[in-house]
């Protein structure tokens, strides 16, 4: 895979099966992000070998609405901010475009609004410009938030975890907790693992300079927190 | 992956784009002399010094050169032009005595609905004439008049004569001498003291005749204490020859009183929209300007906003949409002639398909203003690497206790936020749409509903997607 010439992924093989949770660690230029984001069909990536398959289906042409509409999902590390489009107005226009369904206003309003006080955010956010204005940690949470109105099949979180307080972590990897389920899938890009915590992994994986360099189970995140990456590369 | 290429279309003009044969009672020829200045005047029985207002404007038009900036206006011959077109109808203030042809047109514009539902009181104007005109009986109880100009001049010459043009005077720009020559409708408004309108007025302007021009005068006298929201509407059917319009506001906003003044202007794009619009505002008096220009083929257009009394606040909210084919050089101007004035301006643009907007803007500040604040703030989006957008602020301070602020920011639809809404499942289309709507959406909250429907529907995005 390549941007503007440049080959940033090479030889990356992952296969993620429902219910499964995936943890993607690496030092950091590693190329985390942009595997997050190539699978999500950032236009900025050029596939040039290999191919991303999404149940079985090649999905490598597709375009990023059409792969969410399948039950993909990515929360940010940096989340744009959109002015003049409020975060209610906007999840409802993208969970009618997630499931192809009309949303009504006040039961949508309901669920946002349970949703919003799991993630113990301020309610006064659901009227305020998406992003605008938004801490580091309100980003993350409005994030989660969208992930747990859309509940895709599968999520990549790509440090969503990075530059939260310890009760902000907690309430997201509560969050993590009641989205997971049998089917279900994730993958999680994480440096620190307060946020796995609550979570049974199944497979983590190390990768360096734009491929996997080892998978194994979830005792790597052990060796990687004591000994450093250089320990496993 | 090859990237679709997206096309954002024009406004859909459909609902405006429909014209009425000519069954005009009256029009004069082409081309403007004073003998047809003349004959305006006749028509209208006016008294004689309206007539010689007239005629000192048709003078000034004659001697004054056109305008030696902003956008090309080569295009428009006054020859051409057919200043005086009168509907086969009189004024009426019962809209089941409107000629069938001219009710139907308003009533496609969904005027009779909204005075029905949500105004104090309307007015409609069709090419030269003002043909209906009515309001709430509750507050002609409380002495607010509502009439068109015309009707104005009989019934209150004294107030009319002091006042008009005065504000705007003839020698201002060829344009407004042009109008002071040819002036025909519009709409008088006076809010007496302390009568405070919490419903609008409306008047609605349409102009239907081919290669016509239009050239409505509004005045409004908002007394002590006073408010009043005033909304304006402007539309006309498409013709292959230039249409002119250039009516005059001015506004007179005497102490401790508010006057909001709304324009929603979708004049078709083969007009040449030549406005002038200015208020007078005196202390602690607010002048609130919302603007959107849509239609149009050119136009200038800069509401003025002179803060006169000590405390007098003027803000400006303005959205320009310049598609194929358009030159729309618009903004705002203020003037702080008294201590702690303040002013806002707010502008946002968008021009698509090798469209051009400028935003231009001169704010003053006299000596005389210590304590004055005016902070400017104008935001442009380009749609496409073909379109065009401009910004001109001037700035004249002449005391240094003043605070002043301008920024200005012209850009792009950012791939990455487009990317961004497309991970939440929203087609490229609708993400570009939704970002377009967010953009604007400073200006469509200051609107009313209807209004920011309306806006929300003009700005209706439809995409040509080639699949890659």
């Amino acid at each position: 895979m390549s941007a503007g010439g440049r080959r940033i992924l090479n030889g990356v093989n992952l296969a993620i099966r429902p219910g499964e949770v995936h943890v993607l660690m690496g030092p950091n230029g590693a190329g985390k992000s942009t595997l997050a984001n190539a699978v999500m069909g950032d236009p900025r990536y050029t596939v040039d070998e290999g191919r991303i398959f999404f149940e079985d289906e090649d999905i490598t042409g597709e375009k990023t609405d059409a792969r969410a509409r399948r039950g993909m999902f990515l929360s940010f590390q940096a989340p744009e901010e959109i002015a003049g489009i409020s975060v209610e107005n906007f999840l409802r226009a993208a969970k009618a475009a997630y499931t192809g369904q009309e949303v009504k206003l006040l039961p949508f309003r309901k669920e946002l609004r349970a949703k919003m006080d799991e993630l113990e955010m301020d309610p006064s956010y659901a009227a305020r410009y998406l992003n605008v204005g938004f801490s580091g940690g309100e980003k993350k949470k409005n994030e989660i938030l969208q992930m747990a109105v859309l509940n895709p099949k599968l999520a990549i979180l790509d440090e969503t975890d990075s530059g939260l307080d310890i009760d902000a972590v907690k309430t997201i990897s509560e969050s993590l907790d009641r989205y997971k389920n049998g089917a279900n899938a994730m993958l999680i890009i994480t440096h620190i693992t307060r946020i796995l915590q609550k979570l049974p992994v199944d497979y983590v994986h190390i990768m360096a300079e734009g491929r996997i360099v080892k998978t194994s189970d979830a005792s790597l995140i052990e060796t990687v927190s004591r000994d450093g990456f250089a320990a496993v590369l | 992956m090859e990237k679709q290429k997206t096309k954002i279309d024009d406004i859909d003009r459909a609902r405006f784009d429909f014209r009425d044969a000519d069954q005009s009672g009256y029009k004069t020829g082409k081309g403007l002399t004073a003998g047809i200045v003349t004959e305006i005047s006749k028509m209208k029985n006016e008294p004689a010094w309206m007539l010689e207002h007239r005629l000192r404007s048709l003078e000034v038009y004659d001697r004054t050169p056109m305008p030696a900036w902003g956008p090309p206006l080569d295009e428009l011959s006054m020859d051409e032009i057919v200043t005086y077109v009168r509907p086969d109808t009189g004024l009426k203030s019962d809209w089941n005595e409107v000629p069938a042809y001219i009710k139907s047109t308003f009533e496609r514009l969904g005027i009779p609905k909204a005075e029905r539902e949500s105004l104090a009181g309307v007015g409609a104007q069709y090419d030269s004439e003002v043909v209906y005109h009515n309001i709430r009986q509750e507050l002609l109880n409380q002495g607010v008049i509502y009439t068109d100009m015309e009707t104005a001049v009989r019934e209150h010459e004294d107030t009319v004569r002091e006042l008009f043009m005065k504000l705007v005077p003839p020698e201002d720009h060829k344009f407004v001498a042009l109008h002071g020559a040819v002036w025909s409708g519009g709409s008088f408004v006076y809010v007496p003291e302390g009568v405070r309108l919490e419903i609008p007025l409306q008047s609605y302007f349409r102009l239907n005749a081919p290669g016509a021009g239009q050239f409505e005068h509004t005045l409004i006298v908002v007394e002590k204490g006073a408010r009043v929201h005033f909304i304006e509407g402007c539309s006309a059917p498409k013709y292959n020859v230039l249409n002119l319009h250039a009516g005059c506001v001015e506004l007179y906003v005497r102490e401790g009183a508010t006057l909001r003044y709304s324009t929603i202007e979708n004049w078709s794009k083969n007009m040449m929209n030549l406005n002038t619009k200015r208020a007078l505002v005196e202390k602690n008096g607010t002048i609130e300007w919302i603007s959107g220009t849509f239609g149009s083929h050119t136009t200038m257009l800069y509401p003025s906003s002179i803060l006169k009394g000590e405390g007098a606040r003027s803000t400006f909210t303005g959205i320009t949409f310049a598609g194929r084919g358009q030159h729309l050089d618009t903004g705002a101007r203020v003037v702080h002639l008294a201590p702690n004035t303040s002013s806002t301006i707010s502008s946002r643009s968008i021009s698509k398909d090798g469209g051009i907007a400028v935003y231009r803007s001169a704010v003053s500040i006299s000596p005389d203003a210590a304590g004055a604040k005016s902070s400017a703030v104008c935001e442009s989006l380009m749609l496409d690497g073909e379109s065009r957008s401009d910004t001109i602020p001037v700035m004249d301070i002449r005391t240094d206790q003043a605070d002043i602020g301008h920024e200005a920011r012209i850009g792009r639809i950012s791939d990455d936020a487009v990317f961004y809404l497309m991970t939440r499942g929203l087609s490229e289309e609708e993400a570009k749409a939704m970002i377009v709507r967010g953009f604007v959406e400073p200006v469509a909250k200051e609107l009313p509903l209807e209004y920011a429907v309306e806006m929300n529907r003009l700005i209706s995005l439809e995409m040509e997607g080639t699949i890659g």
